[in-house]
């Protein structure tokens, strides 16, 4: 099945209580898969086309004040349109999924895949300091699996998390092993589980509130100094990555999502040149495995970023390595994917001559 | 085994679905399979293309830049992906979409006229059957038994009764592709 596919047939199988979006491509099929399922006759789980983006993105803000695993998802132009509300979630520490399947950019751009919207995806997008757990999928398989990894981390954080997906890999398909089918959370577990959310207050329990105003900066100032313990704690535990022949390399690719398995291609093909190429694939975008960069770069004459955007990724790159190696980018612009070749070309033209 | 195959033609004549069939059937005898389409304003008319890659193993990137075999149906998909077969491999095309047929002579190049054959058969939506069945008889990546399960996966129940014409396409084909003079 279509990567799309995949997120909406695990959305429904892991119990999400909610899914609010409006259609655009590349990522149509997550809504469409939804409305042809009908998972409001099996799971009880509301599918809802908003009448915009701005409006998605506040019924999933109400739905995960009330402690339910909501979500939405859209492509570039329409997850710019949800950022103040993004925004307001982090502030408000509400557990939600996001999904964005990029498409080229700027402003309506074009529907082939793009990686562009890294920078808004790990380095705010919306006001304030807050972050966002992005999780960038390489695989259909990936697509499925994250859904329920994006949930867990979600709630274990109370912090909004986000799938950085692309067209390519919303729009591929590939073989796909689907989680099992579960229950949604009963209103006694949802209770349970989130004792900060608004679910009706019964007597000798204080009200709880949800909200991202404070007008007294001593305390906002406090909220703002937990949330950054919070991220501290998140980018100790939770980043992850995966890397490929990396052990021997003399040359390191980082990519990730389509990049990481164009690039992956593109070491197969080196190798078979003689030349020791590794991969090395952010699977979280943020928090960013700068620490794995920082270790490999001991070892390797150079580094490439292979990314469908101008150069984003390969500032996080940078300040890993501090410029102990040369570290160079490729990538194609508004909506062209490269092909393997052009990778080992850029490979040879920026670190080898 | 490992089959890197590009299908491209016009919007309409089932490049996509042809392609998505062949992917069906690869999973269906446990192959790792992937199917990358250009989802662009090329599906909505104009040319449609897809990379399909049927593996025994784990696959890297579903974007290539040189084939296995590419199954042409039109001119203009010629002109491109031509150049982007390999040394050795095979292309397949329709006579009925090619006004300057391909020149190179590194590669095995056969003509199958599917158009023709299913349209005089009365059954020219099955066109793009016909094409696969050339194509698996010089390539048998999967087999006709796993293509007849992956059209019932495939397919919406109401139309499981066109089965048997879709198998008769297949074999069609298998019987008319030839080598190109």
């Amino acid at each position: 099945m279509k990567g799309n596919e995949a997120i909406a047939q695990a959305a429904i199988r892991i119990g999400v209580d909610a899914y609010f979006g409006y259609p655009i491509t590349p990522q149509s099929e997550i809504l469409e898969t939804l409305a042809e399922k009908k998972p409001w006759e099996s799971t009880g789980m509301v599918v809802l086309q908003a009448e915009s983006e701005v409006a998605a993105i506040n019924m999933v803000y109400g739905g995960a004040a009330s402690g339910k695993m909501v979500m939405t998802s859209s492509s570039s132009p329409g997850v710019s349109l949800k950022q103040e509300g993004i925004s307001y979630i982090a502030g408000a520490e509400l557990p939600c999924l996001v999904v964005n399947v990029m498409r080229g950019g700027p402003g309506l751009g074009t529907i082939q895949p793009s990686q562009a919207d890294y920078f808004q995806t790990v380095k705010g997008g919306g006001h304030g300091d807050y972050r966002l757990i992005a999780l960038a999928p390489a695989s259909v398989q990936e697509m499925a699996d994250f859904v329920g990894l994006a949930f867990d981390l979600a709630f274990k954080y109370r912090n909004p998390a986000i799938i950085l997906a692309d067209g390519v890999i919303g729009q591929m398909m590939e073989k796909v092993i689907l989680p099992e089918q579960r229950k949604r959370l009963t209103d006694e577990e949802v209770m349970a589980r989130c004792p900060w959310a608004t679910t009706g207050r019964t007597n000798g329990r204080r009200p709880n509130i949800i909200t991202s105003l404070e007008l007294d900066p001593a305390e906002m100032e406090k909220r703002n100094i937990h949330l950054q313990q919070k991220y501290a704690e998140i980018e100790r535990n939770e980043v992850r990555f995966e890397e490929l022949q990396c052990e021997d390399a003399e040359y390191l690719i980082v990519a990730f999502g389509s990049c990481a398995r164009i690039a992956q291609k593109a070491m197969e093909m080196a190798r078979a040149e003689g030349i020791r190429v590794g991969l090395l694939r952010p699977i979280t975008l943020w928090p960013f495995p700068t620490q794995a960069i920082a270790t490999r770069a001991t070892q390797v004459k150079g580094i490439l970023t292979v990314e469908l955007n101008a150069g984003q990724m390969i500032e996080d790159v940078r300040l890993a390595v501090s410029g102990s190696v040369p570290v160079e980018h490729f990538g194609r612009l508004g909506g062209i994917v490269p092909d393997p070749d052009e990778v080992i070309a850029a490979l040879k033209e920026k670190l080898m001559k | 085994m490992k089959q890197e195959i590009i299908i491209a033609g016009f919007g309409g004549q089932g490049v996509l679905s042809m392609g998505k069939i062949l992917a069906y059937s690869g999973l269906m005898e446990n192959k790792e399979v992937t199917w990358m389409p250009a989802y662009g304003p090329e599906q909505r008319g104009g040319t449609a293309n897809v990379t399909v890659i049927v593996s025994d193993e784990r696959i890297s990137s579903p974007i290539l830049s040189k084939y296995d075999t590419a199954i042409i149906l039109n001119q203009p998909s010629l002109e491109k992906f031509e150049s982007k077969i390999k040394p050795g491999g095979i292309l397949i095309y329709d006579g009925y979409g090619i006004i300057e047929p391909p020149t190179r002579k590194d590669i095995r190049i056969y003509r199958i006229d599917a158009m023709d054959a299913a349209t005089e058969k009365g059954m020219a939506k099955t066109f793009n059957m016909v094409v696969l069945g050339g194509l698996l008889k010089l390539c048998p990546i999967v087999s006709i038994e796993s293509v007849i399960k992956a059209l019932h996966k495939t397919l919406p129940e109401r139309h499981h009764k066109l089965i048997p014409m879709n198998e008769e396409a297949i074999r069609m084909g298998m019987e008319i592709i030839k080598e190109a003079e």
